[in-house]
């Protein structure tokens, strides 16, 4: 038996950690819903989903079951093959995108095998990126078209020229990037970031790029259809756009697609331009007491949560609530006493957490800013972020040629 | 049967399977998805080759851009079913086993031939760094008429889709 | 390790379906999918064949080629578009004006 996994132990690990990826990016969408929700009900002076669960923690829940118990009519007339293609293309390619990024330095031991934090390393892991993403037009196209409808069709052809406009921008803004670090590989985009560790926070691309930086955020905004470019599928506008025809599952399907490719996005935004799994912190002597801090924050999290358990009289919130505060506790403890889980738990957790700061970011944008017209929309995409991407590569070969790379 | 071999086949089996799904639907639509069906397959082939920036550029621009340029088109013109066609069925029977073995004997031909084409070099990863320094070295003249081209085609499209001026 | 002589088939049977499709289909849009799908069999055999020598020259060209479809898929469905309106019918066999 241990043959058999010593042999084919690449695949069982992969295989494994595609399931372990695909249960919490999933969780992780579930209850981004909640987070945006909540975020952008406070932006308006209101609470958001409060009464289903303590602090509405069981509405991703709540939600869920509704999609799968809601009637799935299909509309007459449809192309029933691209109809049903549509949303399985979108949530498969959002899904695929998360394997080749990067989540942790390498590498790690399960069982005495070695393995890498992501679920691929790939030489061109960026242009994987990229080509995926330009395959996502595909899913908003068909879905439009196939629809057989009026509003789902002007919305499917506007989302997709707005896609496709700004995959250009994208693409483009990140070409400073990628001539500081000499590779398309992510991990070595990283590295490029952490050759000074004595810099920290200074090092991270985000400062020679900050050009490059604004453009790629904009360009990702418009590009999943998101916060101030989703005139699409607003509600008010295309009665929802191109997911109009579309019910409960499909309509999930959709849904989860768009929240993996904000993931990804915050996760490209991190790894690139902030420094991904590094600390912003410098190496220094001085600075070992900030090895400590995902301690501080899970301590302070459970503690929290056990101390709010106590308001509530259901069974989640008396419960379930300082339980999870107790497990979070115990595993505060376990990083601070044992330095080998905590050396292993530094570059997640930085990750995770700067991710979770350009998802906030993302719906903060989305609460805040009005949205565009869609003429305003494609002016922006091609008369301004266009030539900024291009000015930005020059500028940065110019600056390379001169001074190096680094 | 090693495992680039199985890979092989299966990569080319989709994409005959989505050359025969182009001449064979009647929708215009499903053409256009064969057709992006057969541009994946062939970079999974390019991948198996060693090709690496060349598999990502054939989806980026192939199939994610120029794919979809088709698929918009179709849509903005509401291409419908394709019309009956009147052949001669004498044609059919005739025309397809001829060109079956003519196509046979053109792959007995290639199998046979010298030993260039039997491919015993191991399969050297192409850099893009490689690719790069070809381009603007050996190939900077056709890479600059390119970008000319490029120009030519921008100007072209705008000019043709322009509405009629009313005199 | 795939020998060169499987791609150049592949190659060759993609290219005579991509024919196939040009001389038998009636729409104007999959005739011209049908010359995307022969210029992909040829980009096919260009990168087999700079596999079989070790070069990269057959890569710097399907670079190429995949820049001229791109530009050749723009202007021509530009002329696409333009037959649609003026003859309000994709079919081939309708854009028949300088035919004697």
């Amino acid at each position: 038996m241990s043959a058999f996994f010593a042999q084919h132990a690449f695949w069982i690990v992969t295989i494994v950690k595609i399931i372990v990826l695909l249960f919490v990016i999933l969780t992780l969408d579930a209850y981004l819903t909640w987070f945006e929700r909540k975020v952008v009900a406070h932006i308006q002076s209101r609470w958001g989903p409060y009464r289903v669960g303590p602090h509405g923690l069981l509405q991703p829940l709540a939600d869920g079951l509704k999609f799968l118990f809601k009637e799935d009519p299909t509309p007459a007339g449809v192309d029933k093959f691209v109809y049903y293609l549509a949303p399985f293309l979108a949530l498969s390619l959002a899904l695929t995108s998360l394997a080749v990024i990067p989540f942790g330095p390498d590498p790690i031991r399960i069982f005495g095998y070695e393995t890498n934090f992501g679920v691929a390393d790939l030489n061109i892991g960026l242009l994987i990126l990229y080509a995926i993403t330009a395959l996502g037009v595909y899913g908003v196209a068909l879905a439009g078209w196939s629809s057989n409808s009026k509003y789902p069709l002007l919305g499917g052809l506007r989302s997709s020229a707005q896609m496709m406009s700004y995959e250009l921008a994208l693409t483009l803004s990140v070409v400073g990037v990628l001539l500081m670090a000499n590779s398309f590989n992510l991990r070595d985009i990283i590295a490029a970031q952490g050759r000074h560790p004595n810099l920290g926070l200074l090092g991270w691309n985000i400062f020679p790029q900050i050009l490059g930086f604004f453009c790629f955020f904009v360009a990702a905004v418009a590009e999943t259809n998101r916060a101030p470019f989703d005139l699409p599928e607003a509600e008010s506008e295309l009665v929802a756009g191109f997911h109009t025809e579309y019910a409960s599952f499909k309509f999930a399907m959709f849904f989860i697609a768009e929240y993996t490719s904000m993931v990804t996005v915050s996760c490209l935004c991190t790894i690139l331009f902030f420094g991904g799994w590094l600390s912003p912190f410098p190496s220094g002597p001085i600075w070992g007491w900030t090895h400590f801090l995902p301690t501080v924050f899970l301590g302070a999290l459970g503690l929290y949560l056990i101390w709010d358990g106590f308001h509530y009289e259901t069974v989640f919130g008396r419960i379930v609530l300082p339980g999870i505060g107790t497990a979070f506790c115990a595993l505060a403890a376990l990083f601070a006493l044992s330095p080998a889980v905590n050396a292993f738990i530094q570059g997640p957790f930085w990750f995770f957490s700067k991710v979770l700061v350009f998802l906030f970011v993302y719906v903060w944008v989305r609460g805040t800013l009005p949205r565009f017209r869609y003429d305003q929309l494609m002016a922006i995409g091609w008369k301004l972020l266009l030539p900024v991407s291009i000015g930005n590569v020059l500028l940065t070969s110019f600056a390379i040629l001169k001074w190096g790379a680094s | 049967m090693t495992a680039q071999l199985i890979i092989f086949f299966v990569l080319a089996g989709l994409a005959v399977i989505g050359a025969l799904s182009l001449i064979f639907q009647r929708h215009p639509i499903h053409s256009a998805l064969s057709l992006i069906v057969v541009m994946v397959a062939l970079a999974g082939l390019y991948l198996l080759l060693g090709a690496e920036f060349v598999a990502a550029v054939q989806i980026i621009v192939y199939a994610g851009a120029i794919m979809v340029l088709f698929v918009l088109v179709i849509m903005l013109l509401n291409a419908g079913v394709e019309e009956r066609t009147n052949f001669s069925k004498l044609a059919a029977t005739a025309g397809i086993p001829l060109a079956v073995a003519l196509t046979a004997f053109l792959a007995a031909t290639i199998a046979k031939s010298g030993p260039v084409t039997t491919g015993v070099r191991p399969g050297s990863v192409a850099s893009t760094q490689g690719l790069a320094t070809m381009l603007f070295r050996e190939f900077v003249y056709p890479f600059e008429l390119t970008s000319f081209l490029i120009l030519v085609a921008i100007l072209g499209a705008l000019v043709l889709a322009q509405r009629e001026k009313r005199s | 390790m795939v020998p060169t002589h499987y791609y150049l088939i592949l190659s060759a049977i993609l290219f005579g379906l991509g024919v196939v499709a040009f001389v038998f289909k009636r729409n104007v849009i999959t005739i011209f999918m049908s010359i995307e799908l022969m210029l992909n069999a040829v980009n096919l055999a260009f990168v087999a064949f700079s596999q079989a020598f070790g070069k990269l020259d057959g890569q710097v060209f399907v670079l190429f080629v995949i820049v001229v479809a791109a530009a050749e898929a723009a202007v021509g469905l530009g002329i696409i578009i333009l037959i649609a309106r003026n003859r309000q019918s994709l079919n081939v066999e309708r854009v028949n004006l300088l035919k004697l």
